[in-house]
């Protein structure tokens, strides 16, 4: 058994391995950054209330968020051939994560935004700001910063959610895994062990992150 | 999309079939595995409390699909042969009921302290107070939240498609595969889901708003 765990964690399968982790944290990151600008955008929308407009932004977001990621990725990688665009896998699923995790982050923002107390407009408004003026310049700074161990935690669940990518044969650890224990059955309990410890690993810091952030908050 | 459901109607029902059955079974045992947890995490034993903490951060950090996929793939060899379905909700199960755990506890936590004390001045134990006066009073805070986490359940029970679950997602791409209009097949599915999460994410918003 012993030997199984030092013949499956050669140099070379780790190595392997940490690629795995890295395309992992690559999608990871750069689908935050998407998600956090375009789910602002949306949170606001949906926030002031623009007739119409919010509402279809606001029907837009409950149903992707009602969705099954999966189902997102199926839909980026798999249906948009179909309607002539044939994105390759990272970008196929950097998208289908951007656009699941933006509706995330459009809700967090809205609550942000609504936690704000509204005497900070009426301040900014009594001080001769437009309404714009008072959401940009005082009523989103103090929003962000309360939004962000939820932003934190949303974080979380993406980076446990670009597993699924595995799916469309996204090259991250476990689909990495696989590929190492399908030569070699014995290296089966070894990798489940590398992939879980090293998921447990990120995911674990971020949450004592968000956690600390939460605390000094409040 | 229309003809889809026309056509492979019987395929889509039953995959609806499986993901409603295997999110019920997980909400139920998740619900009490996770009470579980969150009352060990509040019991005075300081071992209690280490076990329930090890538990949640465990399968709070690791992505569901691993658990799954480890009762898929590793359970068979060396303990006992199990297929798509039952590995897949044993991996909702487990994974879920550290959230349901966390939810409870936040619950337990907002009854007023002032309940437990009430309850053990008047000569109830420990257990006996939480069982007869703390969980009632915390459930009705967690309603709302265990809702939610039912619409995530059926969401992330679309992971049984990746071990053969039969579940709504298997059968998409099924139907994907044989018709070969794969936009119609996976907005049909996502009709189907959506039938059940809306409905639940919409009523749960209504219910925190009147508790608040």
């Amino acid at each position: 058994m012993l030997q199984n765990f030092i013949d499956a964690y050669s140099p070379d399968n780790l190595r392997y391995l940490f690629g795995g982790l890295g395309i992992t944290i690559l999608v990871s990151i750069v689908s935050i950054i998407g998600s956090f600008i375009i789910g602002s955008i949306l949170g606001v929308i949906r926030y002031v209330k623009i007739k119409y407009l919010s509402a279809i932004v606001g029907l837009i977001i409950d149903i992707i968020r009602n969705l099954p990621l999966i189902l997102i990725l199926f839909f980026t990688y798999f249906g948009l051939p179909n309607l002539g665009v044939k994105p390759e896998i990272i970008p196929a699923a950097i998208l289908a994560m951007t656009i699941f995790e933006s509706t995330m982050l459009a809700e967090i923002v809205r609550s942000g935004i609504q936690a704000v107390d509204p005497g900070q407009m009426e301040g900014a408004r009594a001080n001769g700001l437009t309404y714009w003026q008072g959401l940009w310049y005082i009523v989103l700074p103090q929003a962000m910063v309360k939004m962000i161990p939820a932003i934190v935690s949303q974080f979380i669940s993406l980076v446990k959610d670009t597993s699924l990518a595995t799916i469309i044969l996204l090259p991250e650890m476990l689909y990495r895994s696989q590929i190492i224990y399908g030569q070699n059955t014995n290296y089966i309990i070894p990798m489940f062990v590398a992939i879980a410890l090293m998921y447990f690993i990120v995911c674990y810091c971020l949450s004592v992150l968000a956690h600390y952030l939460e605390k000094r908050q409040a | 999309m229309i003809h889809i459901f026309s056509e492979y109607g019987g395929t889509l029902l039953y995959g609806l079939g499986q993901t409603l059955l295997c999110s019920i079974l997980a909400l139920i045992f998740s619900l009490i595995l996770g009470t579980f947890f969150a009352l060990l995490e509040e019991s005075p034993s300081k071992v209690a409390r280490g076990i329930a903490r090890v538990y949640i951060e465990i399968f709070r950090n690791i992505p569901l699909l691993v658990i799954t996929m480890f009762f898929y793939v590793v359970f068979p060899l060396y303990v006992i042969k199990m297929n798509g379905f039952t590995a897949g909700t044993i991996g909702l199960t487990l994974y879920t009921s550290a959230f349901i755990a966390e939810t409870v506890r936040a619950g337990i936590q907002s009854v007023d302290p002032g309940q437990m004390e009430g309850a053990r001045s008047n000569g109830l134990s420990f257990w006996q107070a939480m069982r007869y006066i703390i969980l009632p009073q915390a459930f009705r805070y967690v309603i709302p939240p265990l809702g939610n986490q039912f619409v995530n359940l059926v969401k992330n029970s679309s992971t049984l498609a990746f071990v053969g679950g039969f579940d709504l997602m298997y059968q998409g791409n099924v139907i994907a595969s044989s018709s070969l209009e794969t936009i119609a097949a996976y907005s049909a599915v996502g009709v189907l889901y959506l039938v059940i999460t809306m409905p639940i994410s919409y009523y749960m918003r209504y219910l925190e708003k009147r508790l608040a």
